[in-house]
């Protein structure tokens, strides 16, 4: 905490442009957290916790998201704006496997659900991973020592190839998603209920998270990636194989982004062709919220979005809720591009 | 003479020249020969092309800040939209409406010049606190810009119409104006002039003199001080910098212009549609438009120009028609169960070459940038720098002389 306290005071007394910059900064922070308090405060405990209850659930899922989007850009320093796409494929594809795997809404409750559904979630995990290791083969590797802007392009070129061929695949209509996961309201305390879909929401992501951090942390690819991260060529000199490495990384980002969609169609039973650019650029938001190529960052911010999304839409107007959102990641580019854990890397 | 034949001579093996030649050639004989092909009835593709000059004057302005300076912006749109309000509120009777309670009827001439220094001054106030970011950053940056801003017109409620936006706009108009046998009346003059939606041709005329004046006006600034300063920001930033260029105002300049460029297309799409609703600047235009500049080529004025053109024609003229066409194509070949929708999710083939419009737009992206990062008509400086490595030297003798 004190050390915390002193990075702010530090970058507040920077330089004196600096200083007044961030004092603008921190002056919207703080009438936007006074505005917010009240609001909640006039609206009673139920429907905070009921709020905060959506905002986790939502959170979890821009986190899942947002951790692909952390990895890529912590080994590559590429934005993968296909990776939002990735995650509407991951719902599509789960939309075409429920036939064959035996899930037909109605039909199908209780225990006798968790094979089929663990089924559907690797196999959907699976194939959006070789998607997205397809996509780095050949939209960015080949692009790997172009100039910065290439990449770029190709990336926002793939997404918008996925969307076409969802785009043809299903139509531009709001699909409905089978609903499987309990309806049912958990009592916490005091009349306080959270629902049992944000629950099971929030505990699939969690388990997710900690796999993956436990992975980079603790196994030998993980330590690759890491290091691969830090010093490409240092990385290649000590023996690691970068392209399986940055492959690697890609694999694990669109695993976890097809989830992610699996996710995302249990919880609001809709999905969309177009939904992921939106959806991918809130996780972006929030990956860049907590630090660009910062795991856990990516973990925090996207629960923070979520929470942030939730109290706006449930305190303010639904209208005005994308406008906060990219105004935060205008805010936190301008202000600290370095997220709220992430270091400052200098560029290369 | 002579010197006309010099000048010919010279610039016979340059393929910008030629390119301008012929787009210059074909801009002046496109609504004649159209309106011959049609029996007089072109007037609806004559209207098409104008609407097509809105693009090739934002691919040019998108050219000077993704290809001149290095910048990729991804809300281009945003300045389209706020060139476009800024016409809607100085030139119909909206203003009235408003807590204003004044509306104010600025004239076109002049309306259009207030769109682009708003739309300028807009760019400036985005740039000014993002600009030192590293590219990415700036991308999301704009991307977000880009977002933002038709949602805000949207939500602004009185002030912008809300959803169904400002309807009514001011029509340019001139003192007086020849009309002849072009669009099929007697050689006459004719006082207070308007340019109405039945006269297409003017508006077609003045988008080809807008465009001319944009192309001179960035040509020159292109092979001005500050065009090699852009050059040199996009090249290396680091070595600008240490040989004395701003490169914070180097890079807000190139923001700015092509942000007023934007603005200035915005006005006059206002004016010809007579209209301006949030719904039209959505990220669909902002990545339209840099599809055209890396189609055409980065870096190249009429490269940009041509990207445009080409990506104009297949979006908006190819694709609306092929699904009828791809529609009489099945029954001609006796495939007529390919026109009905099936319930295996089979919806019609018209239907599914309607909804391959963003298949297209990928392809070209990433086809460009593997198979030819330079473009349809690459720039000749930029060509080297996109086709090579940065391990590699940048370019040997024998690639010079290519």
């Amino acid at each position: 905490m004190a050390t915390m306290v002193q990075r702010l005071r530090a970058s507040v007394i920077r330089t004196p442009t600096a200083s007044l910059v961030n004092l603008v900064g921190f002056a919207v922070v703080a009438v936007a957290a006074v505005a917010t308090m009240q609001r909640v405060y006039q609206g009673g405990a139920t429907y905070f916790f009921q709020t905060l209850g959506f905002g986790l659930a939502e959170g979890a899922i821009f986190a899942l998201v947002a951790l692909g989007y952390t990895m890529v850009y912590g080994i590559i320093e590429l934005i993968n704006f296909a990776h939002g796409d990735v995650f509407t494929l991951g719902a599509f594809i789960s939309l075409g496997l429920m036939p064959v795997l035996g899930l037909t809404e109605g039909k199908i409750s209780g225990a006798a659900l968790i094979l089929p559904l663990l089924g559907l979630f690797v196999i959907t995990m699976l194939i959006c991973a070789l998607v997205n290791v397809g996509i780095e083969r050949v939209a960015y590797r080949p692009l790997r020592h172009a100039p910065r802007l290439a990449p770029l392009i190709t990336a926002i070129g793939m997404s918008a190839l996925l969307e076409g061929v969802m785009n043809v695949w299903r139509g531009p209509y709001n699909l409905h998603y089978p609903d499987f996961l309990p309806e049912y309201q958990i009592p916490l305390f005091g009349g306080v209920t959270i629902a049992a879909k944000a629950v099971m929401v929030i505990v699939i992501a969690v388990i997710l998270m900690v796999a993956l951090t436990l992975f980079v942390n603790r196994s030998k690819l993980g330590k690759a990636m890491r290091a691969t991260a830090q010093d490409k060529d240092a990385a290649q000199l000590m023996g690691i194989d970068i392209n399986r490495t940055i492959s690697a990384t890609f694999f694990i980002g669109a695993a976890l982004a097809g989830a992610g969609g699996i996710i995302y169609g249990l919880y609001y039973n809709s999905v969309q062709a177009f939904d992921g650019f939106q959806y991918g650029l809130y996780a972006f938001t929030a990956a860049v919220f907590g630090g660009i190529g910062n795991i856990p960052g990516a973990a925090l911010g996207g629960m923070l979005i979520g929470i942030i999304f939730s109290i706006s839409d449930g305190y303010f107007s639904v209208s005005w809720t994308q406008i906060l959102i990219f105004g935060i990641l205008i805010f936190v580019l301008v202000f600290r591009p370095t997220g709220l854990l992430g270091m400052r890397v200098p560029e290369k | 003479m002579t010197r006309a034949g010099d000048f010919v001579r010279e610039n016979m093996r340059n393929p910008n020249a030629i390119a301008y030649f012929l787009m210059a050639v074909g801009a002046l004989f496109y609504p004649i020969v159209i309106q011959f092909i049609n029996g007089g009835n072109g007037d609806f593709l004559v209207g098409l092309a104008a609407d097509g000059g809105i693009y090739v004057l934002m691919a040019i302005g998108l050219n000077v800040v993704v290809g001149f300076a290095g910048l990729l912006d991804l809300g281009y749109a945003a300045f389209f939209a706020i060139g476009s309000y800024t016409y809607a509120l100085v030139a119909s009777n909206h203003m009235g409406v408003t807590p204003i309670g004044h509306s104010l009827h600025v004239p076109f001439w002049i309306a259009l010049f207030i769109g682009m220094f708003v739309a300028a001054a807009a760019g400036a106030l985005l740039g000014a606190p993002t600009l030192r970011l590293r590219g990415d950053y700036l991308a999301i940056v704009t991307l977000g810009f880009g977002e933002i801003v038709p949602r805000l017109f949207r939500n602004a409620g009185i002030w912008t119409g809300g959803v169904p936006g400002i309807s009514a706009l001011d029509v340019p108009s001139l003192p007086g104006w020849f009309q002849g046998p072009w669009i099929g009346q007697n050689f006459v003059w004719v006082s207070d002039f308007r340019f109405t939606s039945a006269n297409l041709t003017a508006y077609y005329v003045l988008m080809m003199i807008l465009i001319t004046f944009v192309v001179i006006l960035v040509h020159n600034l292109q092979s001005s001080r500050l065009g090699r300063a852009w050059m040199a920001v996009r090249e290396d930033e680091t070595a600008a910098a240490a040989s004395g260029v701003n490169t914070v105002t180097i890079k807000l300049l190139a923001f700015s212009i092509g942000a007023a460029t934007s603005g200035f297309a915005g006005a006059f799409y206002g004016a010809k549609l007579s209209y301006v609703s949030s719904e039209n600047f959505g990220f669909i235009v902002s990545i339209t438009v840099l599809a055209m500049v890396v189609l055409g080529g980065m870096g190249n004025i009429p490269g940009a120009m041509i990207g445009a053109i080409v990506l104009y024609f297949i979006l908006f003229k190819l694709l609306p028609d092929a699904p009828l066409q791809m529609q009489a194509l099945a029954s001609s070949l006796g495939l007529d169960s390919l026109n009905q929708s099936n319930p295996n999710g089979w919806p019609g083939i018209a239907e599914v070459v309607k909804r391959s419009q963003y298949v297209i737009f990928g392809l070209i992206l990433v086809g460009i940038m593997l198979l030819r990062p330079q473009g349809l008509l690459p720039s000749q400086i930029r060509k080297q720098e996109l086709k090579h490595s940065e391990h590699e030297p940048l370019a040997t003798p024998r690639q010079l002389q290519g």
